[in-house]
């Protein structure tokens, strides 16, 4: 259990480095940490299929955002101080920490230790009820469905997003000169 | 790119595709499944259009391609989904029956449903960055 203590050590220094360092290849990088030491969380915690999606899928925002941000000039002016946000900010998290103390009072269950009536289902009926050896795929392609087809709504609607706000901004441009030379 | 670059990718990116494949394809067998290995195709594209330029990617796989291939995926996958109605309901699995679990060709329509999603996010994800490069290139010719 301690390597999973000191990946997570890891991962909270490089979110801290790419939020506090001035250089953008370098913050992305270390978002790039995070997203390799999630990955490697996975596989320790037995789960190959979130710890193959989680690092491929790193890969493809890491290589996104250095291409997207690299040779822009995007201003990194530092944020004045905001006393109320600050306040707000205390406020909350001590909120939160005293909700946790009362809520867990006697103690938290150890780790992944109740099985539920339905997560128990799936282990000892999947291969059987879907002949798909993997039970995450039949879970997520089969039992669950409904949740796959709206994570496919929302990548097409992601997708549909982006085109839309950033297609090509010429041909606008030029039918305006040619309407302006008209 | 340096010629380095260039070698690298040509001799890898085939096989970088053929794994997404893999990765699809034995997706109700293995870890794996249809998001991750279309993630794994659009990267190979990612590293052709890096290391060759976007006159050679769009060569294969242009940008009007990737709204034409990811329509058709989300439309398969809806389909398939619509074909169930038939059998019993929405997403019911209607080819259950064949095969036995742990072959290539079993558990019905998960493999199918599998590759429509492996469609729909290889060419989204490929237009994403496709339309970025566009943008980032008008904002140079500005400056």
């Amino acid at each position: 259990m301690i390597e999973l203590y000191v990946l997570l050590g890891l991962m909270i220094a490089g979110a801290i480095i790419a939020i506090e360092v001035k250089n953008l290849l370098s913050a992305v990088i270390a978002v790039g940490i995070v997203g390799l030491g999630l990955s490697i969380i996975f596989i320790l915690l037995k789960a190959p299929d979130v710890a193959l999606t989680q690092i491929v899928v790193e890969i493809a925002a890491v290589i996104l955002l250095i291409r997207a941000t690299l040779h822009r000039e995007i201003a990194l002016k530092p944020c004045g101080s905001r006393p109320f946000g600050a306040l707000m900010g205390i406020l909350f998290l001590g909120l939160a920490v005293v909700g946790a103390l009362v809520t867990f009072s006697d103690g938290l269950n150890s780790f992944g230790a109740p099985l539920m009536t339905v997560s128990s289902f799936y282990p000892l009926n999947a291969v059987s009820g879907t002949g798909a050896s993997n039970v995450v795929a039949s879970v997520i392609l089969d039992y669950r469905a409904y949740d796959t087809l709206g994570e496919a709504t929302v990548l097409f609607t992601a997708v549909i997003g982006v085109l839309t706000v950033m297609r090509s901004p010429g041909k606008k441009k030029e039918e305006d000169l040619q309407d302006n030379n008209e | 790119m340096s010629v380095i670059v260039k070698t690298v990718t040509r001799l890898t990116v085939g096989l970088i595709f053929l794994y997404g494949i893999y990765i699809i394809l034995h997706g109700h067998i293995t870890p794996g499944g249809g998001f991750a290995g279309g993630v794994i195709i659009a990267l190979s594209f990612i590293n052709l259009d890096l290391a060759f330029g976007g006159k050679v990617s769009s060569k294969i796989f242009s940008k009007k391609g990737t709204g034409v291939v990811e329509a058709l995926g989300a439309i398969m996958f809806i389909a398939l989904a619509l074909f169930g109605m038939r059998y019993g309901g929405f997403f019911d699995n209607f080819l259950h029956p064949d095969g036995e679990p742990g072959q290539l060709v079993s558990a019905g329509i998960i493999p199918l449903e599998n590759i429509a999603i492996s469609l729909k996010v290889a060419a989204g994800l490929f237009g994403i960055f496709l339309a970025l490069i566009v943008l980032q290139k008008f904002e140079s010719e500005k400056k």
